[in-house]
């Protein structure tokens, strides 16, 4: 009984990490009005890159800032379509998706001879008492983190402003684009290091099915948490929550068709969106390009 | 800025542009060469798993009869029918379609070019529905059975895990096939062995892998997990190396990921099977139309030749057992109502 506790617990948090990280990456891009529909493909980038990393160097703490940083420099092709040029959000984030796995398959071929998935990383990130990944604790700081600037400092104040109503921002001296920049480019590093805690703490290789689903599992977390981080935090949980009890239902003497069972995670996620989440607000301004001239 | 936004756009697409690269068929005239091309899954030519075994196949079949061999790497699945297609304009003699996935591709092609002649491997269309096109599945039950009775002989804790992908024909091979075999090891120790069966209903869910056997292997004690269940795999393979149990990979042989957990591996040699029928065609055996099963006899499927943590007495009675699938003595079920039978037959004797 103890063990399955345990393992069910275990599996929630092994489960939420990644997604924690994708979905604050929403969280503060969606916050300053940028729409990211691309978390998934930062997130397939920034887990080959940390693989990689964390491959050559034998130090999977440079892969995981690595994938990081292969995030953000997605996420920056994503800044520069929809803020500068102020392409429509809902496509380029799409473009990202597709770019993702393909430069990373392509990447990969390159760097490991020809294959599809990297090879396994030496070290993998430490654990916390010998069983939890220590991603868990770093997704949970940089949670508390974001609540704390975009809540308590002049900082998340001007993102928020920013992705309410950026004219008024405007007039009163805020730098649209800069702020805006500044969170998207942040929003990919966030969902990068997602992807890296993918390939660098739950498996060890990158493969071309590491990052499945995740980025937009993260996307829905965020709508569900009313694009506050500490609710797509708990809608992340919940996920996990489900996904594990999936898991631990699963395989057992009971004759539920494993389809059932694993549907569990879907269902419940929007049963309680249905039951206990009221009416989700998002920002204002959030998937409309700034437009100087306009009013 | 314009400028170097420019400059950034161009050097990007500069960069994507080798992604784009074509392989392009030969369009010769026929000389009497026989020419063979695949099209392999997404994965391409180098996903060391049945694709790169698939062209290693066709390789070794041009080194030994001057057949020419060629490939066209499909960069998204829309591409199948496109690279089918452009393949069926050349003058291939053979086409070989690499994976199920290709089997709508391959359907719609034949239809239209009915004096080409195709090959869909890991499927088959009911005999003679196409007359152009052959089939190519494999008996993964063999190999399934000689992996269960392996796993029989080395578990400690008298329990064993199975983790699926989706539920479906080809999988059910592998879970019946592996559960006779674990049933055959355990009634020549005389022991009872229990098995927990799980699906992911994922193939590429590595987390969700790396649940269900951490799961199997401290709650559910058993201390060996084979997996069919693709990328959820390397999920298991990674539960087993962090928790130090035994895994028993699919498709190819998987040690090299754990090479101290990897206790064996359930292949599938798609090469020799390719080799089979591209040299049939070759020879100017009528193909079209019909379906081949290949198995441990074919030496299609099996166990790899070198296992490095397994204990040789056990592979050489594993090499014993094949034997006898091969003489058809061991009727190895391929489904759920044909392992109930092999139950029954089983518990009667």
């Amino acid at each position: 009984m103890l063990s399955s506790i345990l393992s069910l617990l275990n599996t929630t948090l092994m489960y939420s990490a990644p997604l924690i990280f994708g979905a604050m990456g929403g969280v503060i891009s969606e916050r300053a009005g940028v729409v990211n529909i691309g978390i998934e493909g930062m997130m397939t980038f920034g887990a080959f890159v940390g693989a990689s990393i964390g491959y050559y160097t034998a130090n999977p703490w440079l892969g995981f800032l690595a994938g990081g940083l292969a995030g953000a420099l997605m996420a920056l092709l994503h800044a520069i379509a929809s803020i500068s040029f102020k392409a429509d959000q809902t496509i380029s984030g799409m473009a990202l998706n597709f770019i993702g796995p393909g430069l990373s398959l392509f990447l990969c071929r390159i760097f490991f001879s020809n294959q599809t998935m990297t090879d396994r990383v030496p070290n993998k990130l430490p654990k916390v008492f010998n069983v939890i990944d220590i991603t868990v604790f770093i997704a949970l700081a940089v949670t508390i983190l974001l609540w704390f600037i975009l809540y308590k400092t002049k900082w998340g104040l001007r993102i928020r402003s920013v992705g309410e109503h950026p004219a008024a921002a405007d007039t009163l001296g805020i730098n649209v684009y800069k702020i805006r920049y500044l969170s998207v480019i942040s929003s990919g590093f966030l969902a990068g290091l997602g992807g890296a805690s993918m390939t660098l703490a739950v498996v060890a290789q990158f493969t071309p099915t590491s990052i499945s689903g995740q980025g937009f599992i993260a996307l829905a977390a965020v709508i569900f948490g009313k694009w506050t981080p500490q609710g797509a935090y708990g809608a992340c949980l919940l996920f996990a929550i489900a996904q594990a009890l999936a898991v631990s239902l699963g395989g057992g003497k009971i004759a539920v068709p494993s389809e059932i069972i694993n549907m569990l995670p879907y269902v419940l996620t929007i049963i309680i969106l249905i039951l206990f989440v009221g009416k989700s607000m998002a920002p204002k301004a959030s998937g409309k390009p700034y437009d100087k001239g306009t009013r | 800025m314009k400028r170097i936004i420019s400059f950034f756009i161009i050097s990007l697409m500069i960069f994507m542009l080798p992604g784009c690269s074509w392989d392009d068929p030969q369009t010769i005239e026929n000389d009497g060469v026989f020419r063979v091309s695949m099209v392999p899954d997404l994965g391409g030519v180098n996903d060391q798993s049945f694709n790169q075994s698939a062209w290693e196949g066709l390789q070794k079949f041009s080194n030994k009869t001057g057949a020419q061999v060629s490939y066209m790497e499909p960069k998204q699945s829309s591409d199948f029918l496109l690279n089918l297609d452009k393949l069926s304009d050349g003058n291939s003699d053979l086409i070989l379609g690499i994976g199920y996935v290709m089997s709508d591709p391959i359907e719609q092609v034949s239809k239209l070019n009915l004096d080409k002649n195709y090959v869909i491997v890991d499927y088959a269309f009911e005999e003679g529905e196409f007359n152009n096109v052959t089939g190519v599945v494999f008996r993964s039950q063999e190999s399934a059975f000689m992996v269960g009775y392996i796993a029989g002989r080395t578990t400690k804790t008298h329990k064993v895990g199975f983790i699926g992908g989706m539920k479906n024909p080809v999988i059910d091979q592998f879970e019946s096939g592996y559960k006779a075999g674990l049933l055959w090891a355990a009634k020549e120790l005389g022991k009872n062995i229990d098995v927990v069966v799980q699906y992911a209903d994922s193939f590429s869910d590595e987390a969700k892998g790396k649940a269900i056997a951490y799961k199997m292997y401290s709650s559910d004690k058993c201390d060996v997990i084979f997996h069919a269940a693709g990328g959820v795999g390397y999920g298991v393979i990674e539960a087993a190396k962090d928790t130090n149990r035994y895994v028993i990979g699919v498709d190819r042989d998987q040690s090299y990921i754990a090479p101290d957990n990897v206790l064996t591996s359930a292949i599938k040699n798609v090469g020799a099977a390719v080799e089979i029928v591209s040299k049939k065609k070759m020879d100017g055996e009528e193909i079209g139309g019909m379906n081949f099963e290949f198995g441990i006899k074919e030496d299609c499927v099996g166990i790899p030749e070198t296992n490095k943590i397994l204990d040789p007495i056990v592979y050489q009675d594993t090499m014993k057992i094949a034997e006898l699938i091969k003489d058809g003595t061991i009727k190895v079920p391929y489904n759920l109502e044909t392992y109930k039978e092999f139950e029954k037959r089983m518990t009667d004797n």
